[in-house]
């Protein structure tokens, strides 16, 4: 009798994982199959085109492509300092009395739903940058800033979380040696946890690149490649929320599925670095 | 009171009424001990486990300083000064007085990094006189023919007792005059113990070392000097021949006849 039902219920748990996996394919598949029609039409040209016209039958998906690119490399030239800045302090610096709270904030600042940041961002941030640094406000610049805030909790609390890993005896070694506590920091702490905070990176990089509602708000959806960073602009995640409803050509219709392939491999590629590569668990026993 | 012999030797460190006391305990881990240590010898300090023999260890080089609200009282004497004064300078004096830990600590860095490490950071910077004490290092820590094609390696790659080992270098290579050891044998296997033991009574040559211990024939082994240390209190401080033999307190008797422990 026990034995069934240990049969039944690893057979069920094997069945749930396969679901996944078959989702995961089905998914891929739907969004193949209804990019056919671009993919034939355009080839290989759809990544390399500029021109996103659809009354003219035309899509191309660099601006996207080149939108997606910049705002999340922004969001990451601003998030990372500032995310290892706070992971050193909570990890290593804050006092005991303080690292409780301030660490419990930013777990809930990483829980607010992105849409509140997108409405954030269009109330206070457009604003602000157009007072600063000119142009109408909503811009590539924006959204930069705007990820860049949303995914900074994220990437605190994991970089935290990795540096929180190394031992304290390793630490004391270093003290033990004549170390200050920079010392420590940068020679043993942050080599110690490297792969966990470059695997929280690319993580945070993941989320960023397929972010959609907390930057539709701020970017403008325009397909027009500038380097102008106070000039709208698009990504792919803002261009599919915008046009999915308006898409009023077969043509236009599979484009956009092929935009939506484009983003599903590239993240997928970004989050499988993250996870096989960087998050690997740790050899035990140094 | 406790039974102290008399050192003949220079004295390396002298405790004098010290008491330590651990953030938020109301009673303190070391009490009102006494103690000196003799240079260029090797003292063992035994007892019963969570008897204040770590504690003890980590107050000489002020390791408890990193954790906020831990309390020393009294004295102890090194190189004429009182190092638990606030005004001590904890980076020299950590360098004059080493530690080696429990486990081996190798850095994640090469096995030649681990060892210039401590040199590193006094500003060694000329690679010729870097390489030099690095392989004198690795020399006085019996592990130099076993790395010395394969300095560059990352440091985790060792087995453990040659970790310890190399921690041992990292150790010496800045020239401490005092060594600190807790229960440094205490992850490895015989035969690595057994490498680790010489390598530490050749050490006595250049440095002062004090041991602590849970395994009596080790201390019995390695030291000039045994400490049976109970309940935060040091109860008798002898000549390892004859503390082992003729114990002079009923607790020391006690205890290295295995009546407790
Ligand atoms: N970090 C700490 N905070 C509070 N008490 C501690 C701490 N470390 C050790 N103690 C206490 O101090 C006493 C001595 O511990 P320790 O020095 O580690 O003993 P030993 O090394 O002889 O086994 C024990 O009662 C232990 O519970
Ligand atoms: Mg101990």
């Amino acid at each position: 009798m026990k034995n069934i039902i240990d049969t039944i219920f690893a057979n069920a748990t094997r069945a749930i994982a396969f679901g996944v996996l078959l989702l995961l394919a089905w998914i891929f598949t739907v969004l193949f199959e209804h990019s056919l029609e671009s993919l034939q039409a355009f080839g290989f040209d759809f990544i390399l085109e500029d021109k996103w016209a659809p009354n003219l039958e035309k899509f191309g998906a660099l601006p996207a492509i080149y939108g997606s690119v910049v705002s999340t490399f922004l969001a990451m030239v601003l998030a990372v300092p500032v995310a290892m800045g706070i992971a050193i302090f909570l990890s290593e610096i804050a006092h005991a009395k303080l690292k409780t709270p301030v660490g419990i904030s930013i777990e809930l600042l990483a829980a607010i739903p992105s849409v509140i940041y997108g409405m954030w961002g269009l109330f206070y941030f457009v604003p602000i940058i157009r007072d600063v640094f000119g142009g109408v406000g909503i811009s590539m610049l924006t959204a930069g800033i705007v990820l860049s805030i949303m995914i900074l909790p994220f990437m605190a609390a994991v970089t935290r979380d990795a540096m929180n890993t190394t031992p304290d005896i390793l630490k004391e070694s270093a003290y033990a040696l004549g170390a200050t506590k920079w010392d420590v920091i940068k020679d043993v702490v942050i080599p110690y946890a490297k792969s966990g905070i470059i695997g929280s990176f690319i993580l945070a990089l993941g989320r960023a690149i397929g972010e959609t509602m907390a930057v539709t708000f701020v970017m403008g959806n325009v397909h027009k490649i500038s380097t102008n960073l106070t000039e709208p602009a698009t990504s792919i995640p803002v261009a599919l929320a915008n046009e999915f409803a308006e898409a009023d050509s077969d043509l236009y219709y599979s484009s956009l599925f092929e935009l939506a392939l484009i983003l599903l491999v590239v993240s997928f590629v970004i989050i499988s670095i993250a996870k096989f590569y960087f998050l690997r668990r740790k050899r035990v026993g140094q | 009171m406790a039974t102290i012999v008399e050192i003949t030797e220079e004295k390396a460190l002298e405790v004098k009424n010290f008491e330590f006391t651990y953030a938020g305990a109301d009673v303190p881990s070391v009490k009102k001990l006494d103690m000196p240590v003799a240079k260029n010898s090797i003292t063992a300090l035994i007892g019963p486990s969570g008897c204040g023999k770590t504690t003890l260890l980590r107050s000489f080089n002020r390791m408890h300083d990193l954790y906020p609200g831990n309390k020393y009282e009294g004295e102890i004497l090194f190189k004429e000064r009182n190092i638990l004064l606030p005004k001590e300078d904890l980076i020299r004096l950590r360098i004059q007085i080493g530690m080696i830990f429990q486990k081996p600590t190798a850095f994640p860095m090469s096995i030649f990094d681990n060892v210039a490490y401590g040199l590193r950071l006094q500003g060694l910077k000329n690679k010729t006189e870097l390489k030099d004490r690095v392989e004198k290092a690795l020399q006085d820590a019996a592990i130099w023919n076993e790395v010395k094609d394969r300095l560059t390696h990352d440091a985790n790659g060792l087995s453990g007792g040659q970790q310890q080992r190399l921690c041992i270098a990292r150790a010496v290579a800045v020239e401490p005059e005092v060594l600190l050891f807790d229960e440094p044998t205490s992850a490895l296997d015989p035969i690595s113990t057994g490498g680790i033991e010489e390598l530490i009574v050749q050490l006595r040559e250049r440095v002062s070392i004090i041991i602590v211990t849970h395994n009596m024939q080790q201390a019995a082994r390695v030291s000039d000097y045994t400490g049976f240390m109970y309940l935060g209190e040091l109860i008798e401080l002898g000549r390892t021949e004859e503390l082992f033999v003729t114990p002079r307190e009923k607790l020391t008797e006690e205890y290295i006849t295995g009546k407790f422990g």
